[in-house]
């Protein structure tokens, strides 16, 4: 428990990830579409990736915290059906900006303002397609030490400094000067 | 610095694996008992954690609650500890959805955090603590962590999984 090492390397070929996979800097979220803290982060990531253009890669993982959570099991998988018609990150956004409004009706009127085959999107929400997708990066995380939302891996170690927007931007702005 | 070898003796006072886990009878509502050998022939983990509703332990217990599951492949058992009263653990029970038991370690105060080593004195409450007991009633694993940090579950996975006759690896060598 003390190994804060990413099991499971960010790869562009199963991750969601925005930037070059090979910035000088790779920061790894683990999220949860529910929870508060998460969607302060994601303001705060957002502001991160603007300001470091492609000298860093972010990506996300799903970390649902269900019981305490309702929504967010389904939240995820919209998310990753989204992701599989290429608008994971819109629909990303989207659910965090309405984060009070996350019932299955909700998440399926945002697959139609993304404009996404719509019978496609809910074949594959209604069926599940993605829930073992949603479990595997859950348990990814487990494995890599994530205790709760959000988590961050830098260059796959866990960052356990405050995720406020200065440290944080300064601590990749730190990383990416130091390599390049 | 003083608190910080403090700590470190604290540390040292938890039981250790290859110890007998000490058996304790707990309530865990006003009308029901758990004792640790009614679970012998599976793993138990027990999660020690200061108190109800404080911020960390919150999230720390939503953590095992979540990963349930993944304890299951190896029947094992999760009870949680700490010294608030069965009333408070039935409210936090339900504020949190938990699907495992919370035991009260109320009377005598903090009794069976002692016996495995793991009170705190001074502020009259449990260490964050976590032990894997076997199937024969043997600590396999033991961590304190600090008071304020998740300990997290991959120490207790990985301890799972090293476990010589876990049930998961009877039923595959069986296969």
């Amino acid at each position: 428990m003390m190994e804060l090492e990413l099991t499971l390397p960010v790869n562009s070929n199963r991750d969601h990830v925005q930037g070059p996979q090979k910035a000088p800097v790779t920061l790894l979220e683990y999220g949860d579409y529910e929870c508060p803290y998460c969607r302060q982060a994601n303001l705060i990531v957002g502001k991160a990736v603007q300001q470091l253009g492609n000298k860093m890669c972010f990506a996300f993982r799903n970390f649902p915290l269900t019981q305490i959570h309702p929504h967010a099991q389904h939240a995820a998988e919209a998310a990753e059906c989204a992701g599989a018609q290429n608008k994971f990150w819109e629909m990303h956004d989207i659910l965090y900006e309405n984060q009070q409004a996350l019932e299955d009706e909700n998440l399926v009127e945002y697959a139609g303002v993304l404009e996404l085959d719509m019978p496609r999107f809910q074949d594959d929400f209604y069926n599940h397609t993605f829930a073992l997708r949603v479990r595997e990066d859950f348990l990814s995380g487990i494995r890599s030490g994530v205790n709760g939302t959000p988590t961050f891996y830098i260059n796959g170690m866990r960052y356990n400094d405050s995720w406020d927007q200065e440290t944080l931007t300064k601590t990749l702005r730190d990383i990416i000067n130091e390599i390049v | 610095m003083s608190t910080q070898a403090e700590q470190q003796k604290q540390t040292s006072n938890a039981l250790q694996p290859g110890t007998t886990a000490p058996n304790f009878t707990l309530r865990t509502t006003p009308d029901k008992s758990v004792s640790l050998d009614q679970f012998k022939g599976n793993p138990v983990i027990l999660l020690f954690y200061p108190a109800d509703f404080s911020p960390v332990c919150g999230d720390e217990v939503s953590l095992y609650n979540e990963i349930l599951p993944e304890f299951q492949r190896f029947n094992a058992e999760v009870i949680g500890i700490s010294v608030d009263n069965i009333w408070c653990h039935i409210a936090f029970s339900k504020h949190k959805n938990l699907r495992f038991p919370l035991l009260s370690d109320f009377e005598p105060k903090g009794n069976v955090a002692q016996k495995y080593g793991v009170y705190r004195k001074n502020d009259g409450v449990t260490e964050r603590a976590l032990f894997l007991v076997d199937k024969d009633g043997v600590i396999r694993f033991s961590y304190v962590s600090p008071i304020g940090v998740n300990p997290g579950a991959d120490g207790i996975l990985k301890a799972l999984e090293s476990l010589p006759q876990s049930t998961e690896q009877k039923r595959d060598t069986r296969t």
